[in-house]
């Protein structure tokens, strides 16, 4: 079954055929797969080559004429590299894009530092009106990138290496397992490995595969007499801690969040497995991390 | 007996200024631009408070941001604007302020301030404008010393190889760059394929014939040369 990028672009080669309001501009990254949609549509499929400032706006540009980019490259240089032209290209100016990256926190970790990006989600949660999707299987990225090119909002689509074995195309907080002394929220590629680490406990388990805007309604419903709550995000801990604040503020609650850590950078390759190990994230990682938290 | 309203012209446009007090830091960059900014909204840019809407319109970056002073004058000339929001620029009250905001101010196509940013909407822009069977043009104003932002060079580059037509850049240079340009700031556009015309900052018809020449397959960079920044 294709993976996460490979199902983006075969959407977005699908979406220019027939859209002929929609762009895709291209830094490198992934032009080769897009050469024959390029081919077709010239002045609508363009890689500016590795320029990333000149990706995000380009993007803005074509907005401003009129037209719905899709912006897409890796993670760490579509967000964190380009972050002001995203800040005052797009948002300042009130211009809408679909920006769609690959690599999550550490896709490649062979690649090392250069090629993470655990702080993406946390920089673009900086900018007021985004709508963040993470989602967490080919299907729900098929889906949310076609959902996300009608209109013109601003649109931060995360696709990652890393899936679960099913989709779920629910909106909101999708209440997966219900239990009495917690609340665990898993984000996209994180549920199946919640699911593991939590079975045969007592606690609800919620996936969303949209983070922004946070479904603080669901949440509130979701919290019982024990208002423990656990984050279980893909990239930087606690990135939502401050909306799980906000959603709770009346109310009486415990916080622990898991993702990549903070404390330090972790300085190595290897699989995507060592990385999991060493930021906690796999399944029996937490698993003990619950398990101490709702003791 | 009938009366002519008389709009606002060049001669205007100092005491227009004169109303904007307060940003002194930044009174040579608006006396910078003055002379090319009339120029392009007087008689280059198919561009009015009727046609600011149309998807098909020529289109004005305001990349250098800084000091827009004469940039608010020429709307305010040119009927965007009333006068009598000058004074209070600046202000809690104003939507005018030492950078403009495209959100605030009709006729503003872009919000800028941070340096950089306008030449590589402009490709966008552009591009977009291609894509969509639109023939009007797209012209960015940037300073010497902006210039000195490396995503200007990404957009140069691109924009060059492209072609892109529709595309002219006016280089305001008043040598205020750190740096500078030895050679002048025209060869960076030669050299990525632009056509390029140096001339006189203060030179309306030098001006005028410099964005009128034609340039058929290539962006168009004038370079308007001023006085250096004191």
């Amino acid at each position: 079954m294709p993976n996460m990028r490979e199902t983006f672009l075969s959407t977005a080669e699908e979406i220019v055929d027939t859209d002929p309001d929609v762009a895709v501009v291209l830094a490198d990254i992934s032009a080769a797969q897009l050469a024959g949609a390029a081919r077709r549509h010239p002045d609508r499929v363009l890689n500016v080559g590795i320029r990333e400032q000149l990706l995000v706006s380009t993007g803005a540009g074509l907005a401003l004429a009129g037209l719905r980019p899709i912006v897409h490259t890796f993670s760490a240089f579509l967000v964190e590299r380009a972050f002001e032209q995203i800040k005052l290209d797009l948002s300042h100016q009130d211009a809408g894009a679909v920006l769609v990256s690959y690599g999550a926190s550490y896709d490649m970790p062979a690649e090392g530092r250069t090629h993470q990006s655990p702080g993406d989600v946390a920089l673009m949660d900086s900018l007021p009106g985004w709508t963040i999707h993470v989602p967490g299987h080919p299907d729900e990225a098929r889906r949310l990138l076609l959902d996300s090119v009608p209109g013109d909002g601003r649109v931060y689509l995360r696709l990652s290496a890393q899936e679960n074995a099913s989709p779920y195309f629910g909106v909101g907080f999708q209440t997966l397992r219900q239990g009495s002394r917690g609340v665990v929220v898993a984000v996209g590629p994180m549920l199946d490995r919640v699911l593991a680490a939590t079975e045969g406990m007592d606690v609800t388990v919620l996936y969303a595969a949209t983070i922004r805007p946070f479904d603080a309604a669901g949440l509130r419903a979701a919290v019982t007499d024990a208002a423990d709550v656990v984050l279980v995000e893909p990239y930087l801990a606690g990135t939502s801690a401050h909306c799980v604040a906000e959603a709770l503020a009346d109310v009486p609650h415990r916080l622990l969040g898991l993702g990549v850590r903070r404390d330090i950078e972790v300085r190595g390759y290897g699989e995507l497995a060592d990385h999991d190990l060493a930021h906690g994230l796999d399944a029996g990682s937490i698993a003990l991390s619950l398990k101490d938290f709702l003791r | 007996m009938t009366t002519t309203a008389v709009s606002p012209g060049y001669a205007d446009l100092p005491r227009l200024i004169a109303l904007m007090t307060g940003d002194d830091k930044h009174t040579a960059a608006a006396q910078s631009t003055v002379d090319v900014l009339w120029v392009l909204y007087d008689r280059v840019l198919d561009l009015t408070p009727a046609t600011f809407r149309e998807p098909g319109r020529d289109r004005f970056l305001l990349s250098k941001g800084h000091g827009p002073m004469a940039y608010y004058a020429v709307l305010t000339a040119k009927g965007f604007l009333d006068e009598a929001e000058l004074a209070d620029w600046s202000t809690v009250g104003s939507r005018l302020g030492h950078h403009p905001d495209r959100r605030r101010v009709p006729g503003v196509e872009i919000s800028s301030g941070s340096l950089g940013h306008g030449l590589p909407i402009a490709v966008g822009t552009a591009l977009g404008a291609r894509a969509c069977g639109h023939a009007g043009r797209v012209v960015t104003l940037v300073g010497d010393a902006e210039f000195d932002e490396g995503s200007n060079s990404e957009a140069v580059v691109l924009a060059g190889r492209l072609g892109l037509e529709q595309l002219t850049t006016v280089v305001v240079d008043n040598q205020s760059s750190s740096h500078g340009w030895p050679g002048g700031i025209a060869r960076r556009f030669e050299v990525e394929g632009w056509e390029t015309r140096t001339v006189s900052g203060r030179d309306h018809e030098a001006l005028y014939e410099a964005f009128t020449a034609a340039h058929p397959g290539r962006p168009l960079a004038v370079v308007a040369v001023v006085e250096p920044k004191g």
